[in-house]
């Protein structure tokens, strides 16, 4: 009886429940912010929140370390992309070739995106370490000046970019791995009747053939990278000064820190826009160069 | 006939270099975690010292750490069989009758920021007393794992020939029983790759022990950050830590590299 009944309606019975689960924490959690970014509320339980309409809005616009959290997780997403792009795709061609130990490589390379980023974030604690750590000593090995790495407002963004693109550069060299494999062999085959070199077959042929993998690639890259948060906030918490306060970071304080939710609000929300506008630009993108080849 | 030996030997070289600088920081990691406080501190003993093991005695017996082990485990655990009780019908439910709306729901809720929903969520766990419980560890920790297997589950049971599903249904069998019986077993695969994933965001997850978690479960990333707040940081005891929190997870990703690598490339590919 009761199997025939989820029979008939196992459309609903399978998908309701999860649609549900998504719902109430998910969707619900989001109205909610919406509707919060027009308060001022700093959770107290004897003053309730008060409407204040747009001003969260113009306070935050007005507010130097909005622009400076803009600038900064757009200084540290656009150059750990571009350089983790270039390594990635160099790496894949490189290891696309059949040798012994491909397993080994890709093992190895899978293990900076398992491991724990709070973990990997105070390895490159210790190693940025400037008294003690081991990236001064091998500059000292070199004869240069030793750096103060996470600890200078100028350093500290390139510091932490390197510690992306030593996590992320396998991610972007897996994927285009994976594409290289199901390439069609033809244009390879008529290239070598032109007698064309290895590298004019990479430039002409497997680089274009491998643009929609690599733009998907980025794309997932790129959406993580805007919401870059345990590396950054298990190594400077956002400093020094506030130089590598992104807006993740940024959010947390003013919810957590300050306990100013409203604002708060408003800035997920002007996050949130700025997440879906990139992920539309990309995949805009992506469609136009599928519809070239 | 020499230039290309001498070729492949840079090859090798190459491979050999590129290699060890992704496997530094974790040697790093495993060296000073063997490393007194002074061998820390000191140059000289870079690369030769004699080790010690006092850092994973003090890890587990000083800094209690079984219960940080036991917390993340358990919410790693249970959020993802939550996950997959709720995702693996529901998207074979989406891939079946071709729910778009639905899809895009999870794609949406795959990609948000995990910060947008946890202010809300602090305020409302706040009110059901979900602050500090495993209960609401476990619920936020399915908001993550819940898309991500469906994510990867919808395409594997689009791919499930038709055919065999409507004859299963004719000779009688129901179509719950069909999705259980013939379904989810040629689809392991795809569910050992999506609960490995959503297990190990699970026990990596951060961002969410520091606002929701407390004193009765706080699970191991918050307990290792935790350990840094302290005036001088005790740097053999926070390697050993480390090692501690990564060596599951680099197990399981060795022992199921095949499966982890198509994990982490989910949709990339086809797209």
């Amino acid at each position: 009886m009761i199997i025939n009944w989820i029979d008939r309606h196992l459309k609903w019975v399978f998908t309701l429940p999860a649609v549900l689960f998504i719902i109430l924490m998910v969707a619900y959690p989001l109205v909610y912010t919406g509707r919060l970014s027009f308060y001022e509320w700093s959770m107290s339980a004897v003053t309730p929140p008060k409407w204040v309409g747009l001003d969260n809005y113009i306070a935050l616009f007005k507010d130097t370390r909005f622009w400076n959290a803009l600038k900064v997780t757009f200084y540290h997403t656009s150059v750990s992309i571009v350089l983790q792009t270039i390594l990635g795709v160099g790496i894949a061609v490189l290891f696309s070739r059949k040798f012994k130990g491909v397993r080994l490589v890709k093992t190895v390379m899978m293990l900076p995106m398992v491991a724990t980023p709070v973990s990997i974030a105070l390895v490159w604690l210790l190693i940025y370490e400037p008294s003690i750590g081991f990236a001064n000593q091998v500059f000292k090995w070199l004869g240069f000046e030793t750096q103060e790495w996470l600890g200078s407002v100028t350093q500290v963004i390139p510091s932490l970019i390197l510690i992306d693109v030593w996590e992320w550069t396998p991610f972007i060299a897996l994927i285009v791995i994976a594409g290289i494999a199901t390439l069609p062999t033809d244009p390879y085959e008529s290239a070598d009747v032109d007698g064309a070199s290895s590298w004019q077959k990479l430039v002409h042929i497997t680089l274009p053939l491998l643009t929609p993998t690599i733009i998907t690639a980025v794309t997932l890259r790129i959406i993580d990278l805007l919401k870059t948060f345990d590396t950054i906030y298990a190594t400077t918490q956002g400093g020094p000064n506030f130089a590598s306060q992104s807006l993740n970071i940024l959010v947390y304080d003013l919810a957590f820190q300050n306990f100013k939710l409203g604002s708060a609000s408003a800035l997920l929300v002007i996050f949130f826009i700025l997440i879906l506008s990139v992920i539309l630009v990309l995949t805009s993108i992506r469609k136009r160069q599928e519809g070239r080849i | 006939m020499r230039t290309s030996r001498l070729a492949k030997t840079n090859y090798t070289i190459l491979n050999a270099i590129i290699l060890l600088l992704f496997l530094f920081p974790f040697l790093w990691m495993l060296i000073a975690s063997f490393k007194t406080q002074v061998q820390v501190l000191s140059p000289d003993y870079m690369f030769i010292f004699s080790p010690t093991f006092k850092n994973y005695m003090a890890v587990f017996l000083e800094y209690d750490y079984l219960k940080f082990i036991w917390n993340t485990l358990v919410i790693a655990l249970v959020s993802t069989l939550g996950s997959l009780l709720l995702g693996l019908p529901a998207a074979y439910g989406i891939a079946k009758y071709k729910m778009p709306y639905f899809a895009l729901t999870i794609l949406v809720a795959k990609i948000i920021p995990g910060i947008t929903y946890l202010v809300p969520w602090y305020i409302l766990f706040n009110k059901a007393h979900l602050i500090d419980s495993y209960g609401g560890m476990i619920l936020a920790h399915m908001v993550i794992g819940l898309p991500f297997i469906m994510w990867v589950m919808i395409p594997f049971f689009e791919q499930f020939p038709k055919e065999v599903e409507e004859s299963s249904w004719i000779d009688g069998c129901s179509k719950v029983r069909t999705f259980a019986q013939m379904v989810l077993p040629v689809s392991m695969p795809g569910i050992i790759t999506s609960s490995l994933l959503a297990f190990i965001f699970s026990w990596n997850n951060f961002m969410f022990s520091l606002v929701l978690s407390g004193e009765k479960t706080k699970t191991l990333p918050l307990a290792i950050y935790n350990f840094m707040s302290n005036t001088s940081i005790n740097w053999g005891a926070l390697m050993a830590a480390a090692c501690v929190i990564t060596l599951p997870v680099i197990v399981i990703a060795m022992l199921a590299q095949k499966y982890i690598v198509s994990g982490l490339s989910a949709g990339a590919v086809k797209g």
